[in-house]
């Protein structure tokens, strides 16, 4: 059941294919995601499931697991994420290359969850910037997958002057950023 | 194994601190004393050294907050003796609202995180403790989150529409 190439638009002939930078580049990024798993609590249970041989997250081309923040470029933030930990997940965010993503896995990570309560986060958006939310408590892992192809899809259309674009130094300014 | 008598401790702590004892209970799950929170101390370390008695083992202590009692304020402790398998608890109330209880990290090193985290969640002050700081929660946080009257949920979330929610 593995996942076909999609085919890329451009002008095509026998033996090549003509198309633009930013397609190119973004069908390999799409498919050799780096992710890094921060899992603290359920949601990290379903995703070892997801990594694992029934649902392989591998097929999607993210076989590679990174668990130095330098290399990663996706970041997983699977579960319950309490004020104390906000700080260390925000410095694994710095330290994270660009280009990177952030998927937030499980109600917990989005908004708090059931945890409304005065010593957890109330979703890690509010310290770093999100791209794909998962909803669920816990998601299942194809719910997961979902969310990686979302990812996935964000970063095939992403064109590469967005890191530099104004909109986007200011997304990082608002969360106090770089 | 031999049980504790628990009526000769109950009539040796009335014998040597009289008044600093103001109740005994041993109807529920384990031998209960309220010590008043001046002798808290001396009783505690009578307990710890009396070579009987033993209770070398401080299990647990922590907090309590009861707003509806004139003395509002109280520290649980609850004490082990190994060898006979015993455990009693002690309780000490104050209505002082920032009490300051004198620190038992001189009889037992293992109340240091103990007392850290009664200052964390109800801000009781321990005299003569050598760290006293927050333990579990996040430097920043003001207030003291397990007193009833701090507000559960976060303060600072605004999605949260009390109509919305039944309040």
């Amino acid at each position: 059941m593995s996942k076909e190439l999609e085919r890329l638009d451009g002008y095509e002939g026998p033996g090549f294919l003509a198309t633009s930078l930013d397609k190119a580049v973004g069908m390999a990024r799409k498919n050799s995601i780096w992710p890094l798993p921060f899992a603290t609590s359920c949601c990290g249970i379903e995703f070892m499931a997801t990594m694992a041989s029934t649902y392989d997250l591998g097929r999607f081309g993210a076989e590679r697991l990174s668990f130095s923040p330098r290399q990663a470029d996706l970041l997983m933030v699977m579960g319950t994420i309490a004020k104390k930990m906000g700080p260390v997940l925000r410095q694994v965010y710095e330290q994270m290359a660009e280009p990177k993503w952030v998927i937030a896995v499980g109600a917990c990570a989005s908004s708090g969850g059931i945890f409304d309560t005065y010593s957890v986060l109330q979703g890690i958006d509010r310290i770093i910037p999100v791209d794909v939310y998962v909803p669920g408590c816990p998601p299942r892992p194809e719910q997961i997958l979902d969310g990686v192809m979302k990812i996935q899809d964000l970063i095939g259309n992403e064109s590469l002057r967005r890191r530099n674009s104004p909109e986007y130094q200011d997304l990082l300014a608002s969360y106090g950023i770089e | 194994m031999i049980e504790l008598n628990i009526e000769l401790l109950e009539s040796k702590l009335k014998q040597h601190f009289n008044e600093a004892i103001l109740s005994t209970n041993s109807d529920s799950d384990m031998f209960t004393i309220e010590v008043s929170k001046e002798a808290l101390h001396d009783v505690l370390r009578f307990l710890k050294e009396d070579a009987y008695f033993n209770f070398h083992y401080l299990t647990t202590l922590c907090g309590l907050h009861y707003p509806d009692q004139e003395k509002s304020f109280g520290l649980m402790i609850q004490l082990h003796n190994m060898p006979e398998n015993t455990r009693i608890r002690l309780k000490s109330f104050t209505n002082d609202q920032e009490p300051t209880f004198k620190t038992m990290t001189d009889l037992w090193p293992a109340a240091n995180w103990m007392e850290r985290e009664a200052y964390d969640f109800f801000g009781f002050r321990f005299s003569g403790h050598p760290d006293l700081r927050r333990i579990l929660n996040m430097d920043s946080l003001e207030g003291w989150p397990l007193r009833k009257e701090y507000p559960l949920e976060d303060p600072f979330r605004k999605d949260k529409d009390d109509k919305m929610f039944g309040r």
